[in-house]
């Protein structure tokens, strides 16, 4: 068991420098414009230009760079963004990802829920026409681009329908902090989190349904079955007992990989600062010390947790500890 | 002993797995109706050119603030007063449901249905084209992966988990703005920032990883099979193996795998070209068409609707085309994640 934690352990080590090297190569080894351009924004006058080029030793070889890159963005912490007047890009990334958490933590529940539901309703009631239709409407919730699905729910609660009793209470573009006020907070945040779930209940329940479909030919359930016990119990105690091991590993990489910027589009549609906001906006003026280090540090936000999940499987999963 | 008639034997022979697999979608409606859905897309997307000048009778990508237009016998401007009170400002013409601005006009006064069709054709062809050169790269990947193990295994698998680890779409984006200001520099080659190769090469790269799981999982079951086995005592070599043994058993996932990638492909284009890093103007693609609608998605929600509606009845299609396929062709394996 410590060595199959030892060998998670090098293994992560491993892709974190992988993914550094990666995410450093994009960004200063594509062929293409000269990095110090890239690095000092539109229109730099010479002596910034100079001023980059000596700071992230431009001019010496790319190991170096990378060395002082990674100093930078994970030592000192001072990388600063040209774009944005010598702004610090480390703590406005952690001034802004509270909101992110809120957005992907709400969104998690309202999809685990609803997903759950209908992924064991759907399987329960296979080839009834309650099943075709949940997993229908799974399919449509994956084909909806999020940022669209975002523009029109704003169309509905914002505009059209906002003076009716239905829509009265939905707030203006905006993000509340929870520590002010925990309601107003909810509020501003219902409809973006339904926005986002939309497209995680349809993977979600379409992957259990296969999942407990799948199972309900295994000889544990067989057994089951032969016991006599009722077939809601079998589905539930059983089957999606079992059918929560995928749940679960997927689930830990979406979540992982939402808070790490992959909510950035519903956060660009809804106005709400979090991560992705900031990115985007590094997008519009080209910032691009401010987007590495957000590439840079969701990525390694996503390597760390899938390991968290791993670990936390090494002391739940029996099969999985001793397996190894 | 008489040779058998060939007509007879013909008869007999039973039908090869692709045979079953076609006979099997033919009875699926919704694989049926979603395919009549692409191919009338596709259809109306590369007569965009046609519609613009012989129903629409005007050009898209001209901005066309000042002109007017008649609507059944009716002389109308393109930019309207608002309907607000006082009449402040100009709003573009909303649907008309005639020939020329069917759709209404966007913020410039261009044909919102003619734009449609012309950015078909861009978001279409770009995820076509990525989804082929994603699944032909994941291929190579993924059999050298799979077929010879050991080092190359390790080392290509960790390359995948490596880019797994990215976010997706962060790590399309990186791609992205690192070129879209002064496009990529091979050597001799340059590929201009509005070169849609740039979109398409950027798109098949970050979803090689989703494509190669499987097809290595499909090898290396393929590599322990017993015809295999026997290629190998026989001393065929090995790139005729993979060549004739392996790919055509990689075909089937392959297929299933394609119209799913080339729906992940066209939301990963469209959500690319609404951060305006995707296609990049003058042209069009459904991406930058819902941009371009969400200044007025209050006043002219047609807009952004529209091409959002285009997406996911293509996205919707293929996805069931795929279920489908994969149904058709009992891939078990080839499951796929949707980010």
């Amino acid at each position: 068991m410590l060595m199959a934690a030892l060998r998670r352990l090098g293994q992560t080590v491993f892709v974190l420098f992988g993914i550094s090297a990666l995410v450093f190569t994009v960004f200063f080894a594509t062929p293409g414009a000269d990095p110090t351009a890239r690095i000092a924004g539109k229109n730099a006058s010479p002596q910034t230009m100079q001023k980059v080029r000596q700071e992230y030793g431009f001019d010496r070889p790319l190991p170096v760079q990378y060395a002082i890159m990674m100093k930078k963005l994970f030592i000192t912490q001072d990388l600063a963004s040209y774009a944005d007047r010598g702004e610090l890009v480390v703590p406005e990334i952690t001034r802004a990802a509270p909101v992110t958490v809120s957005l992907v933590c709400g969104a998690a529940v309202i999809w685990v829920v609803l997903s759950i539901a209908m992924g064991t309703l759907a399987a329960a009631l296979k080839g009834s026409w309650i099943d075709r239709t949940l997993m229908m409407l799974g399919l449509i919730g994956i084909s909806i681009p999020v940022f669209w699905l975002g523009q029109v729910a704003n169309l509905i609660t914002q505009n059209r329908y906002h003076d009716t009793w239905l829509f009265s209470w939905v707030p203006a573009l905006g993000y509340v902090p929870l520590t002010q006020n925990p309601w107003g907070w909810f509020k501003a945040l219902v409809i973006p989190w339904v926005v986002l779930a939309v497209l995680f209940i349809g993977v979600y329940s379409r992957v259990l349904r296969a999942d407990l479909v799948a199972l309900s030919g295994e000889d544990f359930i067989r057994t089951a079955r032969a016991k006599g016990l009722s077939p809601a119990r079998i589905l539930i105690r059983h089957g999606l007992r079992t059918a929560m091991v995928t749940f679960v590993s997927l689930f830990g990489m979406d979540f992982a990989q939402l808070v790490g910027g992959g909510a950035l589009l519903t956060e660009v549609v809804f106005g709400l600062p979090g991560v992705g906001r900031l990115t985007y906006q590094a997008l519009t003026n080209l910032d691009l010390p401010l987007i590495m280090a957000t590439v840079m540090y969701s990525a390694v936000f996503v390597v760390l947790a899938n390991a968290a999940v791993d670990m936390i499987y090494l002391l739940l999963d029996p099969r999985v500890r001793d397996a190894r | 002993m008489t040779d058998p008639a060939p007509s007879p034997a013909q008869d007999t022979k039973p039908p090869g797995p692709w045979r079953m697999a076609l006979r099997s979608l033919r009875h699926n409606r919704s694989a049926l109706f979603s395919f009549a859905v692409l191919v009338f897309l596709a259809v109306a997307s590369v007569l965009a050119p046609y519609y613009a000048r012989y129903v629409a009778h005007t050009d898209p990508f001209v901005s066309n603030v000042a002109g007017s237009i008649t609507v059944g016998g009716q002389e109308m401007d393109i930019m309207q007063p608002n309907d607000n009170p006082l009449h402040l400002g100009l709003s573009p013409i909303g649907p008309t449901w005639h020939g020329s601005y069917m759709l209404g006009a966007d913020s410039q006064g261009r044909d919102v249905a003619a734009r449609l069709l012309y950015g078909g054709r861009n978001s279409l062809l770009i995820s076509f084209c990525s989804a082929v050169l994603c699944l032909v790269m994941a291929a190579a990947v993924g059999i050298a992966a799979g077929f010879c193990g050991g080092i190359v295994d390790t080392i290509l698998s960790r390359m995948m988990d490596i880019m797994w680890s990215v976010p997706v779409y962060l790590f399309a984006i990186s791609l992205s703005i690192v070129t879209v200001s002064d496009g990529l520099h091979l050597g001799p080659f340059v590929i201009e920032s509005d070169n849609l190769l740039l979109p398409i090469c950027i798109i098949a790269l970050v979803y090689i990883p989703y494509a190669a799981r499987p097809i290595r999982g499909r090898v290396m079951a393929l590599r322990e099979a017993e015809f295999v086995m026997a290629a190998r005592c026989l001393g065929v070599p090995r790139w005729r193996i993979v060549l004739q043994d392996i790919l055509p058993n990689v075909t089937s996932t392959l297929v299933v795998l394609g119209p799913l990638i080339m729906a992940m492909s066209l939301l990963a284009e469209s959500a690319l070209s609404f951060l305006s890093i995707g296609v990049q103007a003058p042209a069009a693609s459904w991406g930058t068409l819902i941009q371009d609608g969400e200044g007025l998605i209050y006043t002219r929600p047609m807009v952004a609707i529209a091409p959002g509606l285009a997406i996911i009845a293509v996205v919707l299609a293929l996805n069931i085309l795929g279920d489908g396929l994969r149904d058709a062709l009992d891939v078990r394996d080839a499951s796929h994640r949707e980010q």
